[in-house]
Formats: structure tokens, sequence, C-alpha cells
């Protein structure tokens, strides 16, 4: 957490002299830098915002000529994803809407309350819990994709079952629900480590105070701690929401069709073998499905970028 | 069958103080125990279980058939099956090829970029968040927007030859043997700026004293970065590659974005290898193989670290 704070407050550097030269050479080359970084998003706004002729035809560096908006609406509405479906990309937004926020608020509470017990109710063997929940955020998900798809199965033949018994699945085999399990299970290492992480750092103090005034565990952990822990709970939210949105190893094998989230539309829509390639309906799709990621970004970078950092440097 | 009912001490009614305390003991283990019973199932469980499936002659569907270390030989030998190349020996000239690349260059970029950074710049504000805002962007979106980027028909080649240069020729999108190197470059694009904000948390964690004193000595910029700030941070740099390495190595749908499902498997790397296997060829047995030997890779590098990094902060 203070690497993360470190790269937002610069302490006082003495600056040794640096001669004009110098701060050209360092203003140019970072400069020169910033302008690399920002070039493919220029270029995908503009792609987006021309007519067809204009991308295949002009320089994807000029400024579109007759800027229009209707590659936008055509990815939003009517673009082609895959063979027969041709309502755009809205209906798979939903999808990722309904996959995400489910996901990420289960996995943001267990994770609180399992940062708090490997905190504050130490047990015997807490570390080597915490250590092998660690591991979790860094297998290959290759590694557990046959056995989960297995798994997966069987719950669809359970759904299968149970609509011939009630005429309802209970959620059993919904393709949603399946990605909402994986993201859960393999995002609590990470929701575990930044809320522990945290909890470390908060006073033992005084949860020993509101244990001897008779405060329960979960009263503890609603009236004390709970209400210090917004910027832990930002930090994992925004983490979470951008992992979940952007997944598309999980969302290409469990979630075929119709029902697959953004990114796995997205790279449906951009390798379409049939017809014309709409280059400009492709981009606008992209920063279609990068909008709330990006969004986020914006508002909340300084959050954003302490969980990466707190998920990088461990410990 | 017998019913044995533990003696329960029953005074008036409510458990014995001694019972509730021991029961309010058990609460923190049960509200734990869901998240690692998770954990250990789909995570230890299911790696296991692919770990068996490596020993077994899976096509379509698991089997319990074992045959023994006959898929790790077929991969062994494939490893050295150079003409024509087969799919793993690709894979791990690929991989190696795409890691260095990677690694090195965000390693250096990211160095580079936040030293410029610490030099007191103006506009530090504006110009960090363009390094970093490429994290927040799904690789599929990513890899969208580098293949219209690096297409020649419509892409950077074309928009050089409307400049005047018409001999320049970059058709590595296109290209099956430099496809790979296209992959990378979107790779480092994403990721360069995350290592520059580990770098730069890095550096404003170095004692100011120490930069004085060396400016006192005589030092040069140059000679107080290249041995004394660059030696500090060594930590960061372990961190940096460990990081990456892992992210190298879980790398899947960027590639498939990048060269458009990886046509004729001319980028193909560990991580789309194993899927091939599984989900479209039918060998099961072969995938879960590679699977297992990318889990054995990433733990080989993560266990070492972060059974160190858990040990230092119990000290």
């Amino acid at each position: 957490m203070t690497a993360a704070d470190l790269v937002v407050a610069p302490p006082p550097r003495p600056r040794s002299g640096q001669s004009v030269i110098t701060r050209v050479v360092i203003y140019g080359l970072l400069f020169f830098f910033a302008v690399i970084y920002l070039v493919p998003l220029i270029v995908m706004v503009m792609t987006s915002l021309k007519p067809l002729d204009e991308v295949t035809g002009g320089n994807m560096f000029a400024l579109p000529k007759s800027a229009t908006f209707a590659p936008w609406t055509r990815a939003w509405g009517e673009a082609a994803i895959g063979v027969s479906d041709t309502a755009g990309i809205s209906g798979y937004f939903m999808n990722s809407i309904k996959m995400v926020v489910p996901a990420v608020l289960i996995s943001t509470l267990l994770g609180a309350l399992n940062g708090y017990v490997l905190t504050k109710w130490r047990f015997p063997g807490h570390k080597l819990v915490f250590g092998m929940m660690l591991f979790a955020c860094f297998i290959p998900f290759q590694s557990v994709i046959i056995p989960m798809a297995v798994i997966l199965g069987l719950l669809g033949q359970i759904g299968n079952q149970l609509i011939d018994a009630t005429g309802f699945s209970f959620g059993f085999g919904n393709p949603t629900v399946n990605l909402v399990i994986c993201h859960v299970v393999y995002g609590l290492g990470f929701t575990t480590l930044f809320f522990r992480n945290y909890y470390e750092a908060f006073p033992t103090e005084l949860v020993k105070a509101a244990m001897i005034d008779g405060a329960g565990f979960f009263q503890i952990f609603r009236r004390v701690l709970l209400p210090n822990s917004m910027p832990i709970i930002i930090v994992t939210v925004i983490y979470q929401f951008t992992n979940i949105w952007n997944d598309f190893l999980f969302g290409s094998t469990f979630a075929a069709g119709d029902q697959s989230p953004m990114t796995v539309a997205l790279n449906n829509l951009v390798n379409t073998s049939t017809g014309v390639v709409e280059y400009n309906v492709n981009m606008a799709a992209a920063i279609i499905a990068a909008a709330p990621t990006l969004f986020v970004y914006v508002v909340a970078g300084r959050y954003f970028v302490r969980g990466l950092m707190a998920g990088a440097v461990k410990g | 069958m017998s019913v044995t009912i533990a003696p329960v001490a029953v005074t008036d009614g409510r458990p014995s103080p001694a019972l509730r305390a021991r029961i309010q003991g058990l609460v923190p283990k049960l509200v734990l125990a869901p998240s690692f019973l998770l954990v250990l199932i789909f995570v230890y469980g299911f790696n296991l279980w692919t770990v068996f499936l490596s020993f077994t002659n899976s096509r379509a569907f698991a089997s319990t058939k074992l045959i023994g270390l006959a898929n790790y030989e077929k991969l062994w030998n494939w490893t050295f099956e150079t003409n024509p190349p087969s799919s793993w020996y690709t894979a791990i000239v690929n991989i190696g090829i795409f890691g260095g690349l990677y690694i090195v260059f965000c390693l250096a970029l990211g160095l580079t970029l936040a030293i410029l950074l610490d030099q007191k710049i103006r506009g530090e504000g504006i110009l960090r968040p363009i390094y970093l805002y490429p994290l927040a962007l799904s690789f599929i979106v990513t890899g969208t927007a580098w293949k219209l980027f690096l297409d020649p028909g419509i892409g950077l080649e074309k928009a050089v030859h409307d400049w005047g240069w018409t001999s320049f020729k970059f058709d590595w999108v296109v290209n099956p043997r430099m496809m790979i190197y296209c992959v990378a470059i979107a790779g480092i694009w994403q990721t360069s700026g995350f290592v520059m904000a580990m770098f730069l948390a890095g550096l404003r964690g170095v004692d100011g004293e120490i930069l004085k004193a060396a400016q006192i000595d005589g030092a040069s910029t140059y000679a107080t970065y290249r041995r004394i700030v660059i030696p500090i941070m060594r930590p960061v740099f372990l961190s940096a590659i460990i990081v990456l390495a892992h992210m190298a190595i879980k790398s899947y749908d960027l590639v498939l974005s990048v060269t458009g499902k990886n046509p004729g498997g001319a980028a193909e790397l560990p991580s789309t290898f194993m899927y091939s296997y599984t989900f479209t060829r039918n060998q099961m047995g072969v995938g879960s193989t590679s699977a297992v030997i990318m889990l054995m890779t990433i733990a080989a590098i993560m266990i070492p670290y972060l059974y160190s990094e858990l040990r230092e902060k119990g000290q």
C-alpha cells in the first residue's frame, strides 16, 4: 500500500543542476512516449468516426472528413456477431454487466471477511492458509479449465433435470452463473490479499477494545472495520471489476453464443470472415468494450494504480 | 446404529459462557472455511485433476485410462521436431521470443520512463496516467487496436506510403513468421506503464539523504543512478521480472486478437497450444500435459518468491 502512496506523492528531490538542454531532452522524451502510448487510442477513435471508404481509402492518421456516428450505432445495435446474430453488441454488454456485478460483490465481501479473520482472529497455520490462497492468484487458468468444464457440465445436467422436474433451473447451468462462479473462486486470492494487507495495518487495540465491550465477531467487523475500509473496498472493487470485465478465457470457454460476455463478442465481431471487414464498426465496438474500465480508470485512477501495485508487490 | 448425544452443559436454556466462548472461537474459522475450501477444490484439487488427466489417454472427453508418461514423451519429442516444426516446438520458440522481448522491453521502458518522470517534471500528473491507461483495456481491445494499426493495407504502412516513403514495408502482422513480434509490441505497449509505476514507487522510496550525499561527493546524475539508485531497487527489479514472466506465460487473449485467431498456429504459445489440443483437436491428454508444464513453470517462478516475501514479512 505504501508503495502506491509513494507514486502519488513525490517527495522533494534535489535537482542536480541540470542544464537547459538536459531538461529539453527529458521533456522531449516524455512527450514522445506519451504520443506513442496515445496514438493507438486516437487512431481507434478516429477510425470509428469515419465512413468505411474513408478508412480503407484514406490515411489512418488523417482526421475524419465527414465524421459520422453510424459505425457506433451499427456496432451497438446491428452488427453481425458470429454467423446468425445481427443485433449488435448491446446484448453482450448487458451479459458482461450481469456477470460482473455479482462476481465483484461476492468476491469482495468474501475477501474482506477472509482478510479480517487472517489478521484479527489468527489461528495456528494462518500463514500457510494465506500462502495457499495467494498462490491461487498466479495459476494459469489452463491448468484448471478442463476440470472446470467437467464440473460446469455436471451443473448443467443438474439444471436440465431441475427444469424437467420443476420447470426452473435455479441457475444451474446458466452461463452467467457459471462465469460468476469462476470469477469469484479465482478472484478470492486477490481480494483476500488486498484486505489482509490493509487490515494488517489496522490497529488491533480497537478490535480488542470492542471485544472487551462485548462485541462479537460480526459486530466488530461491521461496526469497527468496515466503516474504516472504504479505500481498500474501492481498490478491490476496481481491481476485480477490471479483471472480470476484461476476462476472455473463461468467457469464451463457458459462455458460448448469445450468452457470451463483451470481450468474446468483440473478438467474434472482429474475426468474422464473412463479408467486408468493417474496420470502423470494429473500432466503435472495441471502444464500447473498453469504455467501462476506461471510465473507472479516469475517475478513480489513484485507486486503480494502488490495486495494481498491491497485486504485484506482495506481502 | 447408535446415536450418541454429546453432553451439553445446559443450565437455564442458554449456552453456558464457556460454550459461548468456544462457539465464538469457532466463528472466524467457519467464516474462512468456505473460501479456503473453494480454493482447495478449485485450485489445488483441479490442478491435481489436470495432472491426473495428463497421464491418461483422454481425447474429446476425460478418460481414466492411464497410459503412463506417454503424453510427456510425445511433448518431449515434439520439442525437438523442427522440420517441419511441430506446434509445440513453435509454441516453445514463440514463448521464448515473446517472453524475452516482453520482459526486457517492459523493464527498459518502465525504468526509463520512471527515471525521466522522477526529474521534478511539471505535468507529471498528466503524463503518468497516459503511460498507464492501456492497463485498463482488455487484451482483446488492445489486440484489436494494434491489428488495425499494423495492418499493411490500411494502417501504418499505408500511412507512411501516403506521406511519400513508398518503399516502406511493415507487414509483420500478416506475415506468419513475424506475427509473434507484433504480439510482443502490443503486450509491451499495454504493460510497460505498469512497470513504470512499480519503478517510480521504488525510486520515490529511495532515501533523499543518500542522493544528497552522492551529489556533495560530486557524483554525476548518471553515476548516481547507475551505482546507487538502481542497486537499491534490486527488489523492484525482481518483483517486476516475476510479474512479467508469469503474465507472459499466461498470455492468451492477446495472441488471438492481434493475429486474428492465430492463423495456421503461426503465433502458437503454450497457452493457445493447450487450448486447441484440448478443445478443438480432441487430444485432452496432450492438452493437460501442456497445462501441467505451464503450471510447473509458473510454480517454479512464484513459489520461492512468495515464500521469501511471506517469510520476510513475518520477521
